[in-house]
């Protein structure tokens, strides 16, 4: 179990005191957060409750009112982001190669093209993955140029990979399978994730821990743990512990959503 | 042997009507021969007028002095576009006089450019070059002003430095509008300098040619003039969406 093997710093992403609004609308104020190291964190909540924002916030893209995030032990600053957006169109370079989109990260840390192509090769090798790498964003399916998405995210060994919401444009097989591809990574590297899902089964699936948000202002509602051993498959949503935690958190939504 | 598909010969009813149209016309008689030549001896005499006289010395001397116009407006308009593009308060600051005169006909400003450049090959190039910058310009510094900032986002993410965000994002998010300006520019340098070979002492040029023809009610040297500057403009037009196609592979997909 990742959880249990994961080291004792419990707290490698730590929110403190997190102040952020959107002109005199408070979306978080005060708000904590805890997340140990090698997890799998899913953030479900009601629309425009703030879970993009609070993933941006967390990542560096939008800045804060007030508080404070540390990255393993570091300031925000100094830590290493992978982010995948809910938009590939709009968040790979269409005037690059797949390949380029891919090699990006590094070529901005001046690695060289010899190292960049070997740790791209290593990547493709890793996850089984079947792309033609010579062709242009647009040349490829949605699914393909989330998938590039992704290896951009992960070419730089982050230090935590941030998602939000990168499979809602996707058809259901692909998102499917898109699931499967994402806890293979997982498994394999031990990364640290947090992603966003309008999509309570998704959030579940993929999840050690389930970060339940309320209505605005922000607050946590619950971290629902969810600990079947991995690797899953769309077999185990018909197991009782499946069924159980989904309808826990359905029941604390919807109690949310009655406020 | 096979025919061609009718389809592809759909584009070319335009052109035969409008041909047979002219034919009719001076077959005739309803204008006067003097004023209206057949399309058959106007095309018969541009032919000649190509290999044998001086029209395709003209034609050149015309393509050379807009491009050269264009080279100027675009060398300084692109970088300069893109520089004011990158603040939205610099690009406030000279809006209004990037707006004021590029709504101004150009040609209004061939008598201020007179007494300046005088009436030498300098000033025909000066006031193109001048229209050139001035559209280019404006469409650089609206590329970069309207670059979506999904991507810019993302590359900062990625660890980008402010420099690599803009060589490697921002310059080629604006290259879509910058060229539409640039294929602004190359049209409106070509209908300046024909103009400006017109009114500003020339010997040489297609403007001059035809201005010359009226005058010398050599309507048929007229004519073939005007063809050849009409298709100058096209091939321009078709060279820059050829390019465009090419170099911004990425538009609109």
């Amino acid at each position: 179990m990742t959880a249990a093997a994961a080291p004792a710093d419990a707290a490698f992403i730590c929110v403190r005191g997190l102040e952020k609004s959107f002109g005199a609308q408070p979306v978080y104020r005060g708000f904590d957060l805890d997340l140990p190291r090698g997890t799998f964190t899913t953030i479900f909540g009601p629309n425009g409750c703030g879970k993009s924002t609070l993933i941006n916030m967390l990542s560096g893209i939008t800045p804060f009112d007030g508080g404070s995030v540390r990255i393993g032990g570091n300031d925000l600053r100094a830590a290493k982001i992978g982010y995948v957006f809910q938009n590939y169109r709009d968040s790979l370079f269409p005037w690059m190669r797949a390949i380029e989109n891919i090699e990006y990260p590094l070529r901005v840390r001046g690695v060289s093209k010899a190292r960049r192509q070997a740790r791209v090769e290593e990547l493709i090798a890793a996850f089984e993955i079947t792309l033609d790498l010579k062709r242009y964003p647009y040349e490829m399916s949605g699914g393909q140029q989330q998938l590039v998405a992704i290896l951009r995210a992960l070419v730089a060994d982050p230090d935590v990979l941030f998602l939000d919401e990168p499979f809602s444009a996707l058809d259901y097989e692909m998102t499917l399978y898109m699931r499967d591809k994402l806890q293979a990574v997982f498994l394999e590297t031990g990364l640290t994730m947090v992603l966003v899902s309008h999509d309570l089964e998704e959030a579940v699936y993929l999840a050690d821990r389930i970060l339940l948000l309320s209505k605005r202002p922000t607050r946590l509602v619950e971290l629902i743990a969810y600990e079947t051993a991995r690797p899953r498959t769309t077999a185990i949503m018909g197991d009782p512990a499946f069924v159980q935690t989904k309808q826990h958190a359905l029941d604390l939504f919807r109690a949310e959503m009655a406020r | 042997m096979r025919w061609p598909q009718p389809a592809s010969l759909v584009p070319l009813i335009g052109p035969v009507a409008f041909l047979a149209l002219w034919q009719a016309v001076s077959a005739s008689h309803l204008v006067r021969a003097v004023l209206l030549p057949s399309p058959v001896d106007t095309l018969g005499y541009l032919a000649d007028a190509l290999v044998h006289g001086t029209l395709a010395t003209d034609a050149l001397v015309t393509i050379t002095r807009t491009l050269i116009a264009f080279a100027i407006g675009a060398l300084l308009g692109v970088p300069l576009g893109v520089a004011f593009g990158s603040s939205e308060r610099l690009y406030s600051s000279i809006e209004f006089l990037v707006d004021f005169f590029r709504s101004m006909p150009a040609s209004a400003l061939i008598p201020l450019f007179i007494l300046f450049f005088g009436i030498a090959d300098i000033n025909k190039i000066a006031i193109a070059g001048f229209s050139v910058f001035l559209i280019v310009m404006f469409n650089s510094a609206y590329g970069v002003m309207n670059a979506r900032k999904s991507r810019l986002l993302a590359a900062k993410v990625m660890g980008a430095t402010p420099f690599q965000m803009f060589r490697d994002v921002l310059v080629f998010e604006s290259l879509p509008q910058t060229f539409v300006g640039l294929r602004n520019g190359i049209s409106t340098a070509l209908v300046i300098v024909v103009v400006a070979e017109m009114f500003i002492g020339s010997d040489q040029g297609l403007g001059h040619r035809i201005i010359e023809g009226e005058q010398i009610l050599h309507v048929t040297d007229m004519y073939a003039s005007i063809i050849v500057a009409g298709l100058i403009g096209y091939a321009l037009n078709m060279l820059f969406m050829l390019a465009d196609k090419r170099l911004i592979h990425w538009n609109g997909k």
